[in-house]
């Protein structure tokens, strides 16, 4: 199947790069204005039925075709469809994708078509001009890599991106040039006219960064966070010092002298240019947010408006020559935060995948351009002076990176080690940026062409060799770092959950450094910001904003339904029938056993937390389904210890304390009560019922609250009879086909219908459907109230069963969610 | 630095905390500012429902234990000795610990007590003993959902049967201790 899909799909590629070839050529070739009937040229297959061959009749014609008119879309389009067949031809074999960057084989690919076209004499479409590429191509890639960029750790890091984007370009850029000015000097390489200026103008070309390249490589090679982050912020930030630099040595290039005060005012310019763009960024990215405060009626509109204000911010940023990506990165993260308050669910669904696709098209058709205009320009090639290049890139990377991080490893929180250095230094790929800068290069400098082919050469060595060969030497420095010894399964387990510990404890002390900005940032956020930028501008916890973001409020309704817990019966029982069996002689475990046992544990247990949900692959949208695992987890169990027996309580101030609010006061004092997820609802639920978005916390809060009573006995589960647990869950079956009008029962307040708002904003079935089962619940509770806690999972001491309901320890659960 | 007048943090206070649990003064404030920007109700104690409120934790797997571990057995608020007192665990092991000289009792973040902690996650009731059930909550709490419970049965059962020298079916904290040193300890 595989194969033969793999072979369909090379048919349909060579079809479609036929057909796209074809059309090319057709823009060559002057068509006849006519009227009626076009003239086809002769390469041409058949397209259709052709039209009438002679004119001389004047006769309706009953089937025409206008090529030029629809030439430049269908073109454009034909190119985009190929690029994404390729990308689809690519997952085909797995392991490719495994060893080889999605960004090579593009390149070869269009490197393939360069190729044909090339030998067909035809040149590449028109579209691929600078102009093309910085207005339409690029942008989305930034938009892309700016809207889904975690920016706790960028903020956490930004000295760091700063340090590293500014002065290591910097260093870079004239390091290289230095040297290759050196290079010149010598007779052998021919290439003494070139002056000290235009070496460093195409320094500053070639030591870029590149985002799209490099992201593309370290998406497979799982780096850790910091660097992650340190390379991405610094791709996405040197643009600022490219672009500085190149206007200034472009400038200077023309000049016969340069002065002192040009240096001056190049330093001038460079902040105007970051600063600038950053700038424009944040006021495009408030004025995006203010908008879609008011956009409640228009939901279907709402994406566009966060597109049109970052091509806005990337545009205006342009018709000032400053930094246009700094500019969108920056709107992008503004934006982000108050607008996905602010619009609906759907829409932030949907702005999230446009903005993936576009950026994925985007790349897509970069690296494939690459390749085609690489076979398709006019190169000049020699030899010195490109391999000296390419020489004096790595080496000054390198020593850039060894110097940049000795000097600013004391300021970081987590230094950087040497594996560390060195995926910084070998993971600094150049890439499409450096392409269309060079090819912007104007006309009076002497060797534009070397220096195209020098850019070329630089960006196919550092992407196919560095890219291609980073991973299997970051598996090699790993491998020798960790020798844990894995013998036992044992060691495996405590290992893992050591290292959930240390997280969590981690994520619990919060940030270290910059804490005290942060607080103040978020006192002002909440103070000010929020008040005009977000529709409905409650103080919102971080919880509720991590429920919303992984979306789950649609996922703990599918969960609240019947089959979510019968399904879950058989594990009790099984659980309990593997107790009794606990006398069993002891079974001996084959060494496959065992070999079994570590796989399956290291393929499944969780990984440690990446502080950052955004933080995989560039291709996917964020992978979050273990978090959500999680989550679900917790509220099936939270849900099912609330069940049986529970709401005989109240002691109100005790469990009051369990809310988010001190006891006695109202809700107005210090949340502004918001839409209540029931309507119709009065005083007793109002006053525990929150307003959907904080009552998602509050969710949590209860299973807090619950949660750690210390358990006294475990031996609930001894104590429990199978045929309870069953018919337990059968009464559920039988309950929850009930409806149940609305009631205001009395012990809601103690009981914490919290539960109930975990679902989303859509308020009346909730309600109801929340209601009957409370009501269910409560009913439960009453015929059984003597009942022991629910078996095998929520052991509790005895007497705190009637003391608050909360106290139920319902996360250890075994069983399957 | 959250200067709420009735809790503010005192200076025999750091100094107390810092004997006890060997943190250094700067680290001391920064995390009493942690504490106070997490205790919303801003009564000096923590509550759990103010750890729950941490994102990261709530998609920790093992976050409710962690939570768990701040409080001492029947409290449900914590103070800010008692949140220094869980932290220091964690606290990295220096080489030169001053208080290796003058305390008789080991310090907080030895390496006993960093095990003893960890045993705590496991051991729910608090019997000193991991049972194969409290093994199989924890183990079901760290994996995902495609496991089945009769794996996850045996990989206890091995666990167990690697660990229990003394043929309880369980493992006491002496035997918890002689599983091979893990990597994490020392990383914070």
């Amino acid at each position: 199947m595989d194969f033969t899909f793999s072979r369909r799909t090379g048919v349909l590629l060579i079809i479609w790069i036929v057909f796209s070839v074809l059309p090319c050529c057709n823009g060559e070739v002057p068509s006849k204005p006519t009227s009626g009937v076009t003239i086809v040229p002769p390469i041409k297959p058949d397209n259709g039925p052709q039209a009438y061959p002679d004119a001389e009749k004047a006769n309706l014609p009953v089937f025409t075709m206008d090529y030029p008119r629809i030439q430049i879309p269908f073109e454009v389009t034909l190119w985009v469809l190929l690029a994404s067949f390729a990308k689809i031809g690519f997952h085909v074999y797995h392991k490719i994708t495994v060893w080889v960057p999605e960004s090579c084989l593009l390149i070869s690919i269009g490197l393939i078509v360069g190729a044909i076209m090339h030998s067909v004499n035809e040149e590449p479409p028109a579209v691929l001009t600078s102009n093309v590429f910085f207005l339409y191509m690029l942008p989305p890639i930034v938009l892309d890599s700016g809207y889904f960029m975690p920016t706790r750790p960028f903020f956490e890091n930004i000295g760091t991106v700063l340090w590293f984007a500014v002065v290591g370009t910097l260093w870079n850029s004239i390091g290289i040039g230095m040297s290759l000015f050196a290079i010149c000097q010598i007779e052998a390489f021919g290439v003494q006219d070139i002056n000290l200026q235009e070496n460093l103008l195409f320094a500053s070309i070639i030591s870029a960064v590149d985002p799209v390249a490099v992201l593309n490589v370290f998406e497979d090679v799982s780096v850790n966070e910091q660097l992650y982050i340190v390379v991405f912020g610094e791709c996405l930030f040197n643009d600022a010092v490219t672009v500085v630099l190149y206007n200034m040595f472009n400038f200077v290039a023309e000049m016969p002298v340069v002065e002192p005060v040009d240096v001056f005012l190049g330093v001038a310019r460079f902040f105007v240019v970051g600063l600038g763009g950053m700038g424009f960024g944040i006021l495009f990215g408030f004025v995006a947010a203010f908008t879609t405060r008011f956009t409640s009626k228009v939901r279907e509109i709402e994406p566009l408006f966060i597109f049109m204000y970052s091509y806005l911010a990337y545009l205006v940023a342009e018709l000032f020559a400053i930094s246009s990506i700094m500019a969108i990165v920056t709107c992008a993260l503004t934006m982000k935060y108050y607008v996905e308050e602010n619009v609906s669910q759907r829409s932030c669904t949907t702005i999230r995948h446009v903005v993936k696709m576009l950026g994925s098209i985007s790349e897509t058709l970069i690296f494939f351009f690459l390749g085609v205009v690489t076979i398709t320009t006019e190169h000049e090639w020699n030899w010195g002076y490109i391999l000296f290049t390419l020489l004096f890139a790595f080496v000054w990377r390198g020593l850039g990176v060894l110097v940049l991080t000795q000097i600013i490893n004391p300021f970081r929180t987590i230094p950087f080690n040497l594996k560390d250095q060195f995926g910084l230094a070998y993971g600094g790929l150049r890439g499409a940026i450096s392409f269309a800068l060079a090819f912007t290069l104007p006309d009076n400098i002497g060797r534009r062409q070397l220096f195209i082919t020098a850019t070329i050469a630089i960006i196919l060595f550092t992407v196919f060799l560095q890219g291609i060969s980073i991973r299997p030497l970051i598996e090699l420095i790993n491998v020798r770092r960790t020798n844990r010894n894995l013998d036992t399964i044992n060691a495996e387990i405590h290992c893992r959950l050591m290292e959930h510990t240390i997280a969590g404890i981690e994520d619990l002390c919060g940030q270290w450094s910059h804490f005290y900005w942060k607080d103040k940032f978020m006192k002002f956020n909440n103070r000010i910001l929020r008040r005009i930028l977000i529709r409905d501008s409650r103080a919102e916890s971080s919880i509720v904003a991590l429920y919303k973001k992984l979306e789950l409020q649609n996922a703990m309704e599918i969960l609240d339904t019947v089959s979510g817990d019968i399904s879950a019966a058989p594990s009790i029982v099984s659980l309990y029938e593997e107790k009794k069996n606990a006398g069993k002689p002891k079974k001996m475990f084959l060494a496959a056993d065992l070999r079994n046992m570590h796989d399956i544990l290291s393929k499944n247990m969780y990984k440690i937390r990446q502080r950052t949900v955004a933080f995989t692959g560039k291709h996917a949208l964020p992978n979050d389904t273990q978090t959500k695992e999680i989550l679900i987890r917790r509220h099936a169990s939270i849900r099912r210890s609330l069940r049986p027996g529970s709401f005989q309580t109240t002691k109100v101030p005790k469990s009051h304390k369990y809310f988010s609010l001190p006891a006695g006061q109202s809700l107005d004092s210090k949340f502004p009560p918001g839409r209540q997820s029931f309507t119709g609802d009065q005083e007793t639920m109002s006053e525990v019922a929150y307003p959907t978005r904080r009552s998602r916390f509050s969710q949590p809060t209860r299973s807090s609250s619950r949660a750690m009573m210390p358990l006294r006995r475990l031996d609930t589960l001894k104590e429990a009879s199978s045929i309870d647990i069953l018919d337990e869950i059968k009464d559920d079956g039988a309950k929850v086909g009930r409806s149940v009008p609305r009631t205001n029962s009395s012990s809601s307040d103690s009981r914490l219908p919290a539960r109930r708002h975990f679902h989303s904003s859509s308020d009346n079935d909730n309600g109801s459907s929340d209601n009957f089962r409370n009501v269910h619940h409560e009913a439960e509770g009453e015929e059984q109230p003597p009942s022991p806690p629910p078996p095998a999972w929520a052991v509790e001491p005895r007497d705190n069963t009637v003391r608050n309901p909360l106290l139920r320890r319902p996360q250890w659960n075994p069983k399957k969610m | 630095m959250g200067s709420r007048a009735s809790t503010l943090l005192r200076e025999e206070e750091i100094e107390e905390i810092k004997k006890e649990t060997g943190f250094s003064h700067s680290q001391i404030t920064r995390l009493y500012s942690r504490f106070t920007s997490l205790d919303k109700g801003e009564n000096g104690t923590l509550s759990r429902e103010d750890f729950q409120r941490i994102p990261e934790l709530a998609i920790n797997p093992l976050g409710d234990r962690i939570i768990n571990a701040f409080f001492p057995e029947g409290e449900d608020q914590v103070n800010f000795r008692g949140f220094m007192r869980t932290l220091a665990h964690f606290r990295p092991i220096e080489d030169n610990e001053k208080n290796k000289n003058s305390s008789a009792s080991e310090p907080l973040n030895s390496r006993t007590n960093k095990l003893l902690f960890a045993f705590r996650l496991y051991d729910l009731d608090r019997d000193d003993k991991i049972s194969r059930d409290e093994l199989l909550q924890v183990l079901r709490m760290m994996v995902g959902v495609n496991i089945s419970d009769e794996q996850l049965g045996s990989i206890a059962d091995r666990t167990i049967q690697e660990a229990d020298t003394n043929g309880d079916n369980s493992i006491s904290f002496n035997e918890f201790i002689k599983v091979p040193p893990v990597d994490g300890e020392q990383d914070y």
